[in-house]
């Protein structure tokens, strides 16, 4: 057998912070063989990035460090090289893809300038050969018409042809590794599975190995060989991929593909893992998953579980398939979570209907010139009906421009629609006024999809969750005020010490929490969801369907979700509304648009989706007795 | 008979607002909580002891009365209708106890802490021989950042530019802010019609040259003003209160002039606040336009007036040095930083050099900006909630 084009071998990297070290990687090993794709997933803050960062060592000095291990690049170790050697090795042998395609290119410069900049810093090409070659790795990674493109700026390329340059200039070295740091997390669902299929023609092609870097696991599925799943800095399952989603062994990881929304979870919760993970300065001195593993046994929390092989090729670092352990007198259970998960079925007794959205339009004018005479539309929102039943939850699926948030904004008048009409209990809310439209504000809520531009950083959790209080409900008392906040915050499963804080001490899925609280403080009928749980990691994801299913049945809220994630759709919604270029193209209940989509687009839609297949999901059970 | 000047009244609002603070600052509420960080800062606190020192010299430079003119029986003196006659020249608290800096003059030039004069005169020995040498002088080693061409202490003319300094920027600033805050607020938030308003009004403002503009007005306003120093005879006819006083019109120039770079900034972070969600979140509970604004938009643009005004403070304290140098700043009676380093470009060329009426403008300055750049700076972190709790 051939070396590994990459060998990581305990794998250190530390950051110095005001709070002491900050164990980001803390003892990581795995390695890719030619031509092998090796996936790192958990949740945010395990580590995923400090990995690939080391790899490329890129780790932002001089804070952080990497304290110790190996990286071996085809069997030299490339961790003690001098800076120049290191460039020499940046871009060249090993290569990586970010995130965010719309701010990894240079915008004052065209791609042809930015890809041939990379070719000439790491080959003897003349300018000539050098444009030879790029125009050739757009054909490779299925640019159209290479030669204009050459001279295009970033700005005028859609996100998804922004990462295809990427990965041409990622490709352009052949390089022996490529990172792929959550390649297609920005990108709709139709670009994403181009992307990765792709990356899979590139792969095979050349040979390259590849570090697939994600939370998405159904992408994993279909597309690693070996998958390493990283929790608290350190990997605590490394198996082939089929293996793990055959037989996952550690209980994060049949946490983490429990949390997994889908249509076979409908009226079940999803599974979830209680709090957050530790911070890198302190994690616990046994199994860093110990106080969240819903198997926790007595000795967890003091005894570290190594990393050994539990079954062929399968290595997890977990006392539960210890046999020593669980012989001695540690492995009695702390908490021993039931395997099956409580229903969580909103009742659907009632289905009067709440809004009803017809041939809403809302346009923008373009304007031009000195007088800024109109000279035309963007028609964002271009005639759509919608109908929302109470208690119900109509989900408005499209891709980013569609027009799906213009759409939302305009049925709550937070933008005024062209025209249309927009009858929420028969009083249409597009006739209105600011002031004839007061009382039902709060009737009508929205909650955001960024939880940290939603909540204003300088006030107070109490702050934020009163004014709309205040404002809608002027009758009630300073008191009264308060006891609905520690109302609501109760509710969505904070504490109500929780007001005093200011958002920036919260985490992500904390945020959300806070933001859904502020819009039921002022007892809302109807909530528009505008991508409430897309910027948010699978496990925190779980946790907010959950309590969005569960104050739906309590309050018999009606939701408007607006989202690209097709997955949570046909977990949550009970109808969709399938839109495309401002228009609807498909209205039907979500069972019969997921077995039976009509229109092209739908169906495009629903086979970009990466999915897991569903006899899997059935073996996915907890370890232990 | 006490004299208020039209720029004393900018210094009194200045400490009605310090006390405001102080007051705001015994209670619950944002200025208590940014307080109490800002008391574990030591260096601010550092900071702040240098700003008060400044203030309190700006602010006893403030309080001025005129005497009686004395007979040499010591009476007042009385005009034909039995009235008091004040001395034309008003002297400041300042003035008052600093009174032997202000009156111990030499000659002329005399190095800082020096016992002789800077330059070689005939001197007359006790045997009556004549020879060049350095004159001994009358307060030696009294000087501590030497004396000026007339013989004037230095540290003295420094001390009187505190006022000057601290009226121009804060003066200014006073200007600035609320025109800069409102019109860049409201342009950003409101957007269309107003918007083109204001961006017109701020783009065609600061399309003039900046300078031109100032002697302009300067010379159509500013001249005819008290430039410091006696009182002439209009002024001493309004008795108590001067507002012809040349440096409120340079602090209202050098305000018109300044204001559109902080407005263009803070129109442009409010678009972006505007579209932020939880602006959004506010308009969809129906807050007014003044209530989003007041409380979402302009808490978090605080920063970014704090960083304009430290750093526009020192340009402003500067650009005072600048118009005095081409002679419309304050008058050469009103002891300024500016007119110091003007003087000290002829000095500077002398051999041996005069180096001292520089180095007093820059000490001054400097232990002026410095201080209020680092308690700037950490004024803007006691205010913000994601920093504290470290």
């Amino acid at each position: 057998m051939s070396t590994p084009v990459i060998q990581v071998k305990d794998l250190k990297t530390y950051f110095q912070t005001p709070k002491g070290v900050a164990k980001a990687v803390d003892g990581v090993s795995f390695e890719i063989p030619k031509g092998g794709t090796f996936a790192l997933v958990g949740e945010s803050g395990c580590g995923k990035s400090v990995t690939a960062l080391s790899l490329i060592q890129l780790v932002p000095e001089p804070a952080g460090y990497i304290a110790g291990g190996e990286i071996l690049l085809n069997g030299r170790d490339i961790a003690g090289l001098t800076e120049r050697e290191k460039r020499a090795i940046r871009g060249n042998k090993i290569s990586m893809i970010f995130q965010e395609p719309m701010t990894s290119l240079n915008p004052v410069f065209t791609i042809g300038d930015q890809i041939m900049e990379t070719i000439r810093l790491h080959q003897r090409k003349t300018s000539a050969e050098a444009r030879t070659l790029a125009m050739e790795m757009f054909g490779k990674v299925g640019l159209p018409n290479p030669e204009s493109l050459i001279n295009e700026y970033p700005h005028r390329l859609s996100g998804g042809m922004r990462q295809r340059v990427m990965i041409a200039i990622a490709l352009s070295c052949k390089p022996d590794l490529l990172i792929a740091d959550e390649p297609t997390t920005a990108l709709d669902v139709t670009i994403q599975d181009q992307i990765i299929e792709l990356i899979r023609e590139v792969k095979e092609s050349t040979g390259t190995a590849i570090l697939l870097i994600t939370h998405n696991l159904a992408l994993v599925y279909r597309n690693a060989g070996t998958v390493g799943v990283m929790y608290a800095g350190k990997i605590v399952e490394l198996t082939a991929t089929k293996n793990l989603f055959r037989n996952p062994m550690h209980p994060y990881t049949v946490k983490l593909l429990r949390s997994i929304p889908g249509g076979e979870k409908r009226g079940k919760a999803l599974d979830t893992i209680s709090g957050t993970v530790p911070p890198a300065t302190s994690y616990p001195a046994g199994c860093h998953f110990s106080g969240r593993c819903p198997r926790e046994m007595e000795g967890c929390a003091s005894v570290y579980p190594e990393l050994t092989e539990r079954a062929a090729g399968h290595t997890v670092a977990c006392h539960l398939h210890d046999p020593e352990f669980m012989a001695g007198g540690n492995s009695k259970p702390l908490r021993h979570e039931p395997d099956a998960l409580p229903p969580l079925t909103a009742p659907y007794a009632e289905r009067e209907v709440l809004l009803d959205v017809r041939a809403l339009k809302t346009h923008y004018p373009v304007r031009k010139g000195l007088f800024k005479k109109i000279t035309g539309f963007v028609k964002a929102v271009d005639g759509i009906d919608l109908t929302v039943r109470k208690g119900a939850t109509l989900a408005l699926v499209g891709e980013s421009g569609c027009g799906k948030t213009t759409a939302g904004k305009s049925i709550i008048q937070l933008i005024r629609p062209t025209a249309g009409e927009i009858l929420f209990k028969g009083s249409d809310l597009a006739r209105m006024d600011e002031r004839t439209i007061k009382p039902f504000r709060s009737l009508i809520q929205i909650i955001f999809q960024d939880p940290y531009s939603s909540l204003n950083p300088r006030l107070m959790i109490k702050d934020t969750i009163e004014e709309g209080i205040k404002v809608l409900k002027p009758g009630l008392g300073k008191a009264e005020r308060e006891r609905k906040i520690t109302e609501v915050l109760d509710r969505v499963g904070l504490t109500p010490d929780m007001m005093y804080r200011y958002p920036h001490e919260f985490s992500g899925g904390q945020r959300q929490r806070i933001g859904i609280a502020r819009a039921l403080a002022v007892d809302p009928e109807f909530i528009v969801c505008d991508e409430a749980v897309s910027a948010l990691d699978v496990s925190v994801q779980a946790q907010i369907l959950n309590l969005l299913k569960s104050i739906q049945r309590d309050f018999g809220l009606s939701f408007l979700f607006i989202t690209h994630d097709l997955s949570v759709v046909e977990y949550i919604a009970d109808e969709v509304a399938v839109m495309y270029d401002g228009k609807i193209v498909e209205r039907n209940s979500t069972v019969e648009i997921f077995s039976n989509p009509v229109h092209d687009y739908t169906k495009k839609l629903l086979a970009a989706i990466p999915k897991i297949d569903e006899e899997l999901v059935k073996l996915w059970k907890l370890p232990g007795k | 008979m006490p004299v208020i000047l039209a720029t004393d009244l900018i210094v009194y609002f200045l400490v009605a607002m310090i006390v405001y603070f102080i007051i705001g600052a015994g209670k619950e509420g944002t200025v208590k909580t940014a307080w109490s960080e800002l008391r574990k800062n030591r260096l601010a606190m550092v900071s702040m002891v240098f700003l008060a020192v400044y203030v309190m010299t700006a602010v006893m430079d403030c309080v001025r009365w005129r005497d009686p003119v004395l007979m040499t029986s010591g009476e007042a003196s009385r005009s034909t209708d039995g009235g008091v006659i004040y001395s034309p020249q008003a002297l400041s608290l300042l003035d008052r106890a600093a009174s032997k800096m202000r009156l111990n003059a030499e000659k002329t030039y005399s190095a800082p802490f020096s016992d002789h004069l800077f330059t070689k005169e005939p001197v007359e020995l006790p045997d009556g021989r004549v020879v060049r040498d350095y004159p001994k002088l009358k307060f030696p080693g009294t000087h501590w950042l030497g004396t000026d061409k007339v013989g004037n202490d230095v540290f003295f003319i420094a001390l009187k530019g505190v006022r000057t300094g601290i009226v121009i920027g804060a003066g200014t600033t006073i200007i600035i802010i609320p025109f800069a805050i409102f019109f860049g607020v409201v342009a950003g938030f409101h957007g269309g019609f107003i918007d083109d308003i204001v961006q017109y009004v701020y783009t065609t403002l600061s399309s003039i040259p900046g300078v031109l503009l100032i002697v302009a007005f300067m010379l159509l306003f500013g001249n005819s003003g008290y430039q410091g120093g006696l009182l002439s005879q209009k002024e001493v006819f309004l008795r108590i209160f001067v507002p012809n006083d040349r440096l409120f019109w340079l602090c209202l120039i050098l305000g018109i002039t300044s204001w559109t770079d902080l407005c263009r900034l803070i129109r442009g972070e409010t678009l972006k606040l505007r579209e932020l969600e939880y602006v959004q979140a506010s308009k969809a509970f129906g807050v007014s336009s003044p209530g989003i604004i007041y409380r979402h938009i302009v808490p978090n643009l605080m920063h970014l007036v704090l960083i304009t005004f430290v750093l526009q403070f020192s340009g402003l304290v500067l650009a005072e040095a600048v118009l005095s140098y081409i002679g419309i700043g304050v008058g050469p009676e009103m002891g300024s930083w500016g007119n110091m380093i003007n003087t000290a470009r002829l000095e500077l060329s002398r051999e041996p050099v005069v180096w001292w009426n520089l180095f007093g403008s820059f000490l001054f300055m400097f232990a002026l900006v410095l201080p209020a750049n680092i308690f700037g700076d950490a004024v803007r972190d006691a205010l913000d909630p994601r920093l504290r709790y470290r």
